[in-house]
């Protein structure tokens, strides 16, 4: 067990770095040969249906990204053609987390089947979502408190968080990297006229509709999410920039503690069962101190972290004031547009050029679509 | 024909309506088209009424404006002794108030009116099958309720809550078991005139060995009778003249034909001790007010019985009143517990709805069922031993429900936990 999940940390550590081609990783590493072909295969697939624009994404993304990163730096001067197969460089998606998800795809409406525990949180999440939101607003409607809202819910899964948002009067996007779940999650909307009106579902991952959706949403809820992706920083910074000024983001997770391991993964996992086999990598939980750092060097201020305990016998979920299992974190993007605090000072001056071309960039990507 | 209340909790309306705008369909009769209801309700008497009011908001100014009588005090003896309870508050306080049913009804129905934008009443209408979603599904069958009406169209709803009484069509529909039994007995009400106006304000009720009398005032001049008795006798009562009527209510109250020297003397002995230990209550019998004569077509019979839901709730279903429980008039609560059912699935269907849950998760009706189930279990099977006590002229029963009330009677502590649980 130990052996696996270090194989597959070291092996995404590998593929971020991109020091060698394709090819060899194959051999050296043969327990991932599936999951890089898979997204080989989703990545070749996208580019044949838009080539042409995918292609300036790809160098724009390349370019304002890339800066951040030192050992992306090297893939400036890496001159691949455009059908290179690894794109995590450029995504925050783990194609082995969607291969995990999809094998459970169409159990999510089960309310006492394996995704129980998130039905449950719920109980929490959504009061903690919408009493923060409401802070923000002067009066709201009785019936729908978050009418008139923005929300996008990134890793929706089945919709389980994204329809009682929908219900509280917002309009939510909803969007996963598994097309499976949001074909249940479509499913599952398409019953009541309501929520089919104020629901949208995209099969994609959150770097794909940062350029069409920046600064458009109230608020980012990114739920049991970011113990799943690849690149964190660029995860946040993303849902930075699909942030309107002032807007606020909501992640709940997993602290990456000595408990966590004992009672996330090996009860939860592979004693109880409450959680499937496989679905959390501990190496991946992140604490709340560096959460919140991230967060605050990409203009994000923290206002709550609070901690969230499971009662797996009950089955219900409680607030708590320790925060070394499960928590939750809302942060506020500042409303001044603050350039972020880039990783190392002597790439300010390219970032700023970086800016430029990105916004140029941005236009003729508009000019394509058109 | 009138119920008695001890308090109607839901008094006025509630302040920040924190719910999403609920069209709650309430079946009488009617049509609809494509559109999914939050709500149903079926059934359409006092509890059904009441709850798609209270999922619209506020009925009790109405009934303000219309007859109802706040009591004081109740007297409740026994026929076979001299033994009584009387409950009243210390300082004289009302202890609830008696609303005659068709008062309520009155109240409701323009209560209803008034909320028509959220509630749509479909009158004379019957719904001739149910349609339950399954408990979970990838396929293309619809996640909700359907409900088919005599004629022919059909309703959807996110809750159907079955309001429509101990013989409930909804809780056969969806298979949910029911332990049942049928009393040997029939309630006789009628609106009875008294002799004298007087203040009226205290409640009565005397255990005959047929069945407990009640007298429950409405009025200075009007009082409410609630008689259960044997099949035979309620047909006798509702079927005989007038003055005869008048005449069985009068010695059923007064007469002292059921006494035997043995309990007499039992029940002074312990009558002794208590005012010996506790020298300052003494509850001295009272008689209550003669009855002068009875309301034209005012006297109705209807059976009695016992009856208790083993699960209130199924998903998307939620059964309230009768439907769930059913219950000996005796202690006055059957619609007292009804209204309960309301306030608590009110209660919790807008914390639901303000978390925005669908309405019908079970999550939250489990909740109701555990909340309501507690409590009416404990009520119900009070009042089905009370029934079996006071329905015998045994002599040991009787020295034992004798004693037993008398001994409640001095313990006050006692009288307000009753006080205070029958005013839930």
């Amino acid at each position: 067990m130990w052996g696996g999940r270090k194989l597959s940390s070291s092996g995404s550590r590998f593929l971020g770095a991109h020091r060698s081609p394709f090819r060899g990783t194959q051999a050296d590493c043969p327990r991932l040969t599936t999951s890089a072909a898979y997204s080989k295969n989703q990545l070749s697939w996208t580019l044949q249906i838009k080539p042409s624009v995918f292609s300036e994404y790809r160098s724009m993304c390349f370019k304002s990204y890339s800066m951040t990163f030192a050992c992306l730096n090297r893939m400036k001067s890496y001159s691949l053609p455009w059908t290179r197969p690894y794109s995590t460089s450029r995504t925050t998606v783990d194609s082995s987390e969607v291969k995990t998800f999809l094998a459970l795809a169409h159990r999510w409406w089960d309310e006492q089947g394996v995704y129980a525990p998130l039905h449950s949180m719920n109980d929490l999440r959504v009061p903690f979502i919408r009493d923060n939101l409401l802070k923000t607003v002067a009066d709201h409607q009785p019936g729908k408190p978050l009418s008139g809202m923005k929300i996008l819910d990134v890793g929706c899964g089945g919709g389980l968080l994204t329809e009682p948002l929908g219900r509280l009067g917002a309009s939510v996007i909803g969007i996963d990297p598994v097309d499976e779940n949001i074909k249940t999650a479509q499913h599952h909307k398409s019953f009541d006229p309501v929520l089919d009106k104020r629901i949208e579902y995209r099969a994609c991952s959150l770097e794909k509709i940062v350029e069409e959706t920046a600064e458009t949403f109230d608020a980012v809820v990114a739920s049991e999410v970011v113990e799943h992706v690849i690149d964190l920083e660029m995860f946040i910074q993303c849902c930075c920039q699909v942030l309107k000024p002032g807007g606020s983001l909501f992640i709940t997770t997993i602290n990456k503690t000595q408990l966590s391991y004992a009672l996330g993964i090996v009860f939860s996992e592979q004693i109880a069962g409450i959680v499937p086999k496989g679905t959390h990598t501990w190496e991946k939980f992140v604490s709340p101190e560096k959460l919140e750092s991230i967060l605050e060097s990409n203009g994000l201020s923290v206002q709550t972290v609070a901690g969230m305990l499971y009662n797996p016998f009950s089955g219900y979920w409680h607030w708590s004031k320790n925060t070394s299992l499960n928590y939750a974190a809302h942060a506020v993007k500042s409303s001044i547009q603050e350039h972020p605090a880039p990783a190392e000072f002597a790439l300010k001056e390219e970032t700023e050029e970086v800016r430029i071309e990105t916004s140029t960039n941005s236009g003729v990507h508009e000019e394509l679509k058109k | 024909m009138a119920a008695r209340l001890a308090r109607i909790r839901w008094g006025t309306a509630p302040a920040a309506a924190r719910r999403g705008p609920l069209v709650s369909c309430r079946r009488w009769a009617g049509a609809s088209s494509d559109t999914v209801y939050d709500v149903v309700v079926s059934g359409g008497g006092l509890v059904g009424a009441a709850m798609a009011c209270a999922l619209g908001f506020g009925a009790w100014d109405h009934i303000c404006n219309m007859r109802y009588r706040a009591f004081r005090r109740m007297q409740v003896w026994d026929a076979c002794s001299e033994a009584l309870i009387m409950f009243d508050k210390d300082n004289l306080d009302d202890m609830g108030c008696i609303v005659e049913n068709n008062v309520i009804m009155h109240a409701l129905t323009k209560q209803l009116e008034a909320v028509s934008d959220r509630v749509t009443v479909l009158y004379k209408s019957k719904a001739v099958s149910y349609t339950w979603p399954y408990p979970f599904s990838m396929a293309d069958s619809s996640p909700w309720v359907h409900i088919t009406l005599g004629d022919g169209s059909i309703l959807q709803t996110k809750l159907l809550i079955g309001a429509d009484g101990h013989n409930s069509g909804v809780r056969q529909a969806a298979g949910i078991q029911n332990v049942s039994w049928n009393y040997d007995q029939s309630a006789v009400v009628a609106t009875l005139h008294l002799s004298e106006a007087t203040e009226n304000n205290v409640a009565w009720q005397r255990f005959l060995p047929s069945g407990p009398i009640a007298l429950l005032p409405l009025s200075d001049t009007l009082s409410s009778l609630v008689w259960s008795t044997s099949h035979e006798h309620a047909a006798e009562l509702v079927s005989m003249d007038e003055e005869k009527f008048v005449d069985a209510v009068n010695s059923a109250f007064w007469s002292d034909a059921n006494h035997t020297d043995f309990i007499d003397s039992a029940g002074s002995m312990l009558q002794y001790a208590v005012a010996f230990l506790k020298p300052t209550k003494i509850s001295a019998r009272q008689l209550p007010p003669s009855v002068a004569r009875v309301d034209a077509k005012s006297r109705i019979l209807f059976p009695l019985g016992l009856g208790h839901a083993a699960e209130y709730v199924r998903p998307r279903l939620a059964l309230i009143g009768d439907a769930a429980h059913r219950v000996h008039p005796l202690a006055g609560q059957g619609a007292n517990m009804g209204f309960g059912d309301i306030s608590s699935l009110l209660h919790h269907l807008r914390t639901a709805a303000f978390n925005g849950k669908d309405l019908g998760s079970m999550s939250h009706l489990t909740a109701y069922e555990t909340d309501r189930q507690r409590h009416n279990t404990a009520l119900l099977a009070a009042t089905d031993l009370l029934k079996r006590l006071y329905s015998t002229s045994a002599a040991p029963l009787v020295l034992l429900r004798t004693w037993g009330l008398q001994a409640t009677n001095a313990v006050s502590p006692l009288k307000e936990q009753i006080m205070a649980f029958a005013s839930k």
